[in-house]
Order: structure tokens, then sequence, then C-alpha cells
């Protein structure tokens, strides 16, 4: 059988269908976003240790960072 | 298990979907239960690069019933006694505890998941630089907590998009981005680029010019119809991203801030 290409080989070209331009009044490029937005709209990609699960890693970023809001990509097994 | 576990926080969280479902890759350790040679090793791990039957375990959250997922790579590493080191690259919910079963039974003695390490979670991938731990973590708050400067949060914590960069993309005009927030359907006319290779059903992400994340989306149309095109919806919302109001309303006539009378 063929190698299957795992997604993150994939290339896709953007074409394009028109141009235009965009208003530095609204919004912020991701990078340039202040602060608390920065945060608000961020992602850490962590290292787990073994022992704890991955909810009780992802409980402990939420307490540390004193968020409201804290989510996690796929478990990982204590 | 140990390895990249992708934490989003505050309203990044609403991405989680679209990485669930993105594929993985693991360093594992299989210990045999009988002595194998290299030479009939390499071989068998090279049989499994292809799309496999996994039923899930016992302890599992989801339905036991048989299903496929792809193997993209087996990577033959090492082999000290009856311990074997292989890399692999995988579909997501992909047990690879079932694998080493599975290739244990090809080889005939048998064997088992020792250790795993995930390398990889979709984007997010062991030699990031802003890759952390705990300790990391706890260590960088604490410095930006003390001397507020901004370029510390960037040690440690990546803007979500980058999160999304495995899914096909459009880019959309300015004018038609509060809409999205409001969850209407992305039409032809708000299209500016679109990635290649988008098949009607595809799940993407619509993206401001400047590399804002608006929302999820569904394909309504493939790559060519959404550049022909030129009205009617050619993505249906699956999950908005931003926060109404970021940019402002347009009304039909399509003149930004008119008032409304």
């Amino acid at each position: 059988m063929p190698r299957i290409i795992p997604p993150w080989e994939i290339k896709r070209e953007l074409l394009t269908k028109a141009e235009d331009t965009t208003n530095p009044k609204y919004g912020h490029r991701p990078s340039e976003r202040p602060a608390k937005e920065y945060i608000q709209y961020g992602t850490i990609n962590l290292d787990k240790p073994a022992g704890p699960t991955s909810h009780e890693v992802a409980a402990w970023v939420k307490k540390i960072m004193h968020l409201n809001n804290i989510g996690h990509g796929g478990t990982l097994e204590a | 298990m140990t390895g990249i576990l992708p934490i989003t926080l505050e309203d990044a969280t609403k991405v989680v979907q679209a990485f669930l479902y993105s594929g993985k890759e693991y360093v594992c350790v299989m210990k045999l239960h009988g002595d194998v040679k290299e030479e009939q090793i390499k071989p068998v791990l090279k049989e499994f690069e292809d799309e496999i039957y996994q039923r899930p375990p016992l302890r599992s959250s989801v339905k036991r019933q048989l299903r496929t997922r792809r193997i993209y790579y087996i990577d033959y590493l090492e082999l000290d006694g009856r311990n074997v080191l292989f890399k692999v690259g995988c579909e997501a919910g992909t047990y690879i505890r079932k694998l080493c079963f599975d290739i244990g039974e090809i080889l005939g003695v048998g064997a088992h998941m020792q250790e795993l390490r995930r390398t990889r979670s979709g984007s997010f991938i062991e030699t990031s630089s802003t890759k952390v731990t705990l300790h990391d973590v706890a260590y960088w708050f604490g410095e930006w907590e003390q001397k507020k400067d901004e370029a510390i949060l960037h040690k440690f914590i990546e803007p979500m998009e980058n999160a999304l960069t495995l899914l096909p993309k459009i880019v959309v005009r300015d004018s038609a981005v509060d809409a999205l927030c409001h969850g209407a359907n992305l039409t032809a006319p708000g299209v500016l680029s679109v990635e290649a290779g988008i098949e009607k059903g595809s799940i993407l992400t619509i993206f401001t010019l400047k590399g804002e994340a608006v929302a999820l989306a569904k394909a309504l149309a493939s790559t060519e119809e959404m550049l022909t095109l030129k009205h009617g919806a050619v993505a249906a919302l699956e999950r908005v991203l931003m926060l109404r109001g970021t940019y402002p309303k347009v009304w039909k006539s399509g003149n930004v801030n008119e008032q409304r009378q």
C-alpha cells in the first residue's frame, strides 16, 4: 500500500479570488494581541509529566494562571 | 503516559474540537514476550503502516465497535533485549496498546505496550520552542505577574490560530466578519482567498486578513466553486471563535459604519 501522507505533511496552495485591505482600527494580528486578549485566545504546548491525569494537569494550569476556563486536546493516560 | 498535551486557555477552548481529530505521533517501548530477531521485527512493523482494524479496549469511553484507523508510519528505532523502541504516526483515536498487542500476535510471541510518550498532537510538537513543562508555566507566569513584560507571555503561550494550521482555510473581507461572528453562513462575495483541495463537507477555518480565526465552518462548496461563484452560501458555521463586535457591523449596502435609520 502506498504511504499514507500524515496530515501535517499536506501542503495546500492559497488561491486568491479577490484582493482587499484590512482596517487597522479593528482586531489585532494574533501575535500582537494585548496581554489580556493574548491569554484569552491562547494555547499552551504542555509536556505532561507522568502521574497526574490530563484533567488534573489542565486544572492545575487553570489554578496557577487564575483562569475562568481551560480545555485540553486529547487525554493522555496518567 | 507523558508528552504533548495541548492546553487551551479561556475562549481558545472553543478550538478543542478542531484538534481532537488531528493526527498524533508517539514514541513507544513495546515489550515482547519472547526473543525475536531484529530482521523479523522490522518487516512486521512495516506491515502495520496501513489502514488497520481496531476495537476499543474494555476500559474506554467510546462505543466498542470494530473500526479502522490509519497508521501513517512506524519507524523502528532500537531493540534492547525484548524491548522494541519505535516511533508511530497515526490517526486520532488509534490505540497504541492494541497495536502492540497485534504486533506481538503477528510475531508469534505476544507483546504489550510498556511505555508511551506523545511527541505530536496535531500541530503541537515536541521540538517547538514554546513547549513547556508545568514548572515552566509556573515560572513564566510568575515572571509575567512580577514584570508585566508582554514578551514573557510569548515564551509559553501561543495564539490559538497556530493550533488550526492543519485545517484548510478561507480568508474573508473585513465586511464579512461580524455577520460570521453572529452565526451567519459565509457567502461567496465575502471570500478573498481559498486553499486548494477543499471538498463539500470539509471542516475549515475562516480567517481575517490579519490572520485572526473567525470561525470553524463546514464547506458547502469545493475550492473551485468558491473561487468562481458570485452568490450563495459557501460555508456553514460550526463554531464562532471571534467575539461579536470585534469588526463593525456592515449593513446590506456594504458601507461600513453606516447608521441604521
